[in-house]
């Protein structure tokens, strides 16, 4: 295939307000290869979410457009799953059920009913889940909550999965657990995935490209890095890496020297 | 490998594992034990909690300090209320005689309770007379005609009871039909929300006192038969109670439909779900806590607005009870309106506490109730 899986192509997004409008995004031009895992960083404010609204098709973008498999995106679809940042499960459904109400809608003329358990129960599997099937969101913790999420967003087999700081409200223990089962089930599975994050080291471990946003407003990609570190990555050996840290400083640099002062970069 | 280990034991696995160490027998007491007090917790009755504690054998000196300040300090409130009660009552003099203390509203309840059993009584030996004319009757002649006359002695203070009981849930279940589906209506559409907004709050605050003339006065000219079902006094009770109840289910659906999680909407709008089944999978499930609280506040007002209802409408009841007794003017008469006021507050209770367990068996939060 010449084209990319999926493209954004100048994608530009104004916001209405009162007296006028807020252009959060400017020209923003982004190919991701099928199977790559791209993070989104910046300083907050900078529209990193508007991108991924764009592609998960719940905002339109005012210029621009995205495709995706040589489709237009212009409405949100469970081939884009989004998982969101305070894990969005549905506090009256148990574990087991917030993946089905997905998986039945998502799958209803192509899945039986005992295919759609089977496929519920592995997806709850993918991310150690299934010793909470019954229960409900409240009474797990919140990294399992965001378990539960990365599994509805898996099961409804989407091309891309979208994930808006997926681990941000999570303590740095749980974050790391959930980092690892990240990589093993990308490893596994070879989704395409992007990934919001405010945090570095999340970034430079998990993705394959790290695409760096200057501040808003009119945002727009800074600096892409390519990470080239050998798979699969474990965050104690990586550590004491070279290259490692110098991906860490490159992505640093980036944030702290060049966009953290606005006024020198005007200068 | 390590990682998965650590995993393991931040899911919590490792601490089920070691509940099944202990021998079956206990964990079963255990399980009991739990399901026990779990059930207490749902259905309200905390301070049964340390009782069952204190059986099971669990802290006995810590159990029976929650059950002297559970059970105790409202005791020991309730006595000192009747003590003062009694004392000022008997300062009082009335047109009426004194003012009853609660030795003399003990009596009169054990008299309204004589009363109905009389009234029974008499009931069963009226049917039973005419049982025994109509077989001397038949006896005498095969083709006499038989009727039996229904009995119509006065409503006792206990068929009051259920009479307002029943009016008060249909008046609240006619509100409740009315005021769901509006609410979710306003919930869902801002404008509509808008539109509808100030007539509530202009209607919400109007006594049932100021409904009931225009009610009876509709009433009396739209609900005409000859055999009515119902009797013009019980529709006047109740859509006064249905009019006065229905605003804070209303508010509450509305609210409740309209500040959903939008994060939550916008999983619905990935998976695709059409309107309707956003509606009743996502807005309706998602506002049932906020409905179930309005639900509740509508009760509490449905019984307040009838007691005052009946007294006008004279529909027979509670309200019609203490109003009769007031015009009747007896010795004993302040005493059975006492009696009268202390049923209406324990039914009132009642009502609450079956709202309350349902509001906590449907919400999905059970912190979020007290």
């Amino acid at each position: 295939m010449t084209h990319s899986y999926l493209d954004l192509t100048q994608v530009s997004m104004e916001f209405p307000i009162s007296g006028g409008s807020f252009k959060a995004l400017d020209n923003v031009n982004l190919q991701i290869k099928k199977g790559e895992f791209v993070s989104l960083i910046g300083h907050s404010g900078c529209g990193k979410s508007t991108v991924l609204n764009v592609v998960g098709g719940l905002y339109q973008a005012t210029t621009g457009g995205v495709i995706l498999e040589g489709k237009e995106v212009n409405e949100p679809g469970p081939d884009r799953a989004i998982v969101f940042q305070n894990h969005s499960l549905f506090p009256w459904l148990t574990v087991y059920e917030n993946v089905a109400l997905a998986v039945r809608q998502v799958f209803k003329n192509t899945k039986n009913k005992h295919e759609m358990d089977e496929w519920i129960k592995h997806n709850l599997e993918l991310v150690h889940m299934s010793h909470a099937l019954y229960k409900r969101p409240a009474e797990i913790s919140g990294g399992m909550k965001q378990r539960v999420g990365i599994a509805r967003g898996l099961a409804m087999q989407p091309k891309v999965l979208l994930m808006d700081e997926p681990f941000g409200a999570l303590d740095a223990l749980t974050r790391a657990h959930l980092q690892d089962s990240l990589m093993e089930i990308h490893s596994e599975l070879n989704n395409t995935i992007i990934m919001i994050t405010h945090d570095v080291d999340e970034a430079v471990l998990l993705s394959d490209r790290i695409v760096m946003m200057t501040n808003g407003p009119a945002a727009t990609i800074g600096e892409v890095l390519k990470i080239d570190l050998e798979r699969p990555r474990g965050r104690v050996e990586l550590a004491d890496s070279e290259q490692y840290n110098h991906y860490r400083s490159g992505v640093l640099q980036f944030l702290y020297k060049r966009q953290h002062v606005p006024e020198e970069k005007v200068a | 490998m390590l990682n998965k280990n650590i995993f393991i034991s931040l899911l919590g696995i490792d601490a089920s594992r070691r509940e099944g160490e202990v021998t079956e027998k206990k964990y079963d007491f255990e399980l009991l034990k739990n399901k026990v007090i779990g059930f207490l917790e749902l259905i309200g009755f905390t301070w049964f909690v340390p009782m069952v504690r204190l059986v099971a054998g669990e802290e006995p000196k810590k159990q029976l300090s929650e059950i002297i300040s559970r059970i105790g300090l409202p005791l020991s409130a309730i006595l000192l209320f009747m003590f003062i009660w009694a004392g000022v009552a008997s300062n009082i003099k009335t047109s009426l005689g004194q003012l009853p203390g609660p030795v003399q509203v003990w009596e009169q309840s054990v008299g309204l309770v004589d009363e109905h059993h009389e009234e029974r009584a008499k009931e069963k030996a009226f049917y039973e007379r005419q049982e025994v004319r109509n077989t001397k009757k038949l006896e005498e002649n095969p083709d006499a005609e038989i009727k039996i006359r229904p009995y119509t002695g006065k409503a006792t203070f206990f068929d009051q009871i259920l009479t307002s009981m029943g009016t008060v849930l249909t008046g609240f279940l006619l509100g409740t039909l009315i005021a769901i589906p509006l609410g979710i209506a306003c919930g869902l559409s801002n404008k509509l929300y808008t539109a509808v907004g100030p007539l509530i709050q202009i209607f919400k605050p109007v006594s049932p006192l100021a409904w009931l003339p225009i009610i009876t006065m509709v009433v009396s000219a739209v609900y005409i038969s000859d055999d009515p079902m119902f009797a013009k006094s019980f529709v006047n009770s109740a859509l006064t109670v249905m009019l006065c109840s229905l605003w804070p289910t209303l508010i509450n659906t509305a609210v409740g439909v309209s500040s959903i999680d939008k994060d939550l909407l916008n999983v619905g709008r990935v998976i695709k779900l059409n309107w309707w089944t956003t509606v009743y999978k996502i807005a309706i499930p998602s506002a049932l806590p906020m409905i179930f609280t309005g639900l509740r506040i509508s009760v509490g007002i449905g019984w307040m607005v009838l007691i005052a209802a009946e007294m006008l409408a004279q529909n027979p009841g509670l309200g019609k009870f203490v109003w009769d007794e007031f015009q009747n003017g007896s010795s004993n008469s302040l005493g059975r309106i006492m009696v009268a006021v202390v049923v209406i507050g324990i039914v009132g209770y009642v009502l609450d506490w079956i709202m309350l367990t349902l509001q906590k068996l449907v919400s999905y939060d059970k912190a979020a109730v007290n």
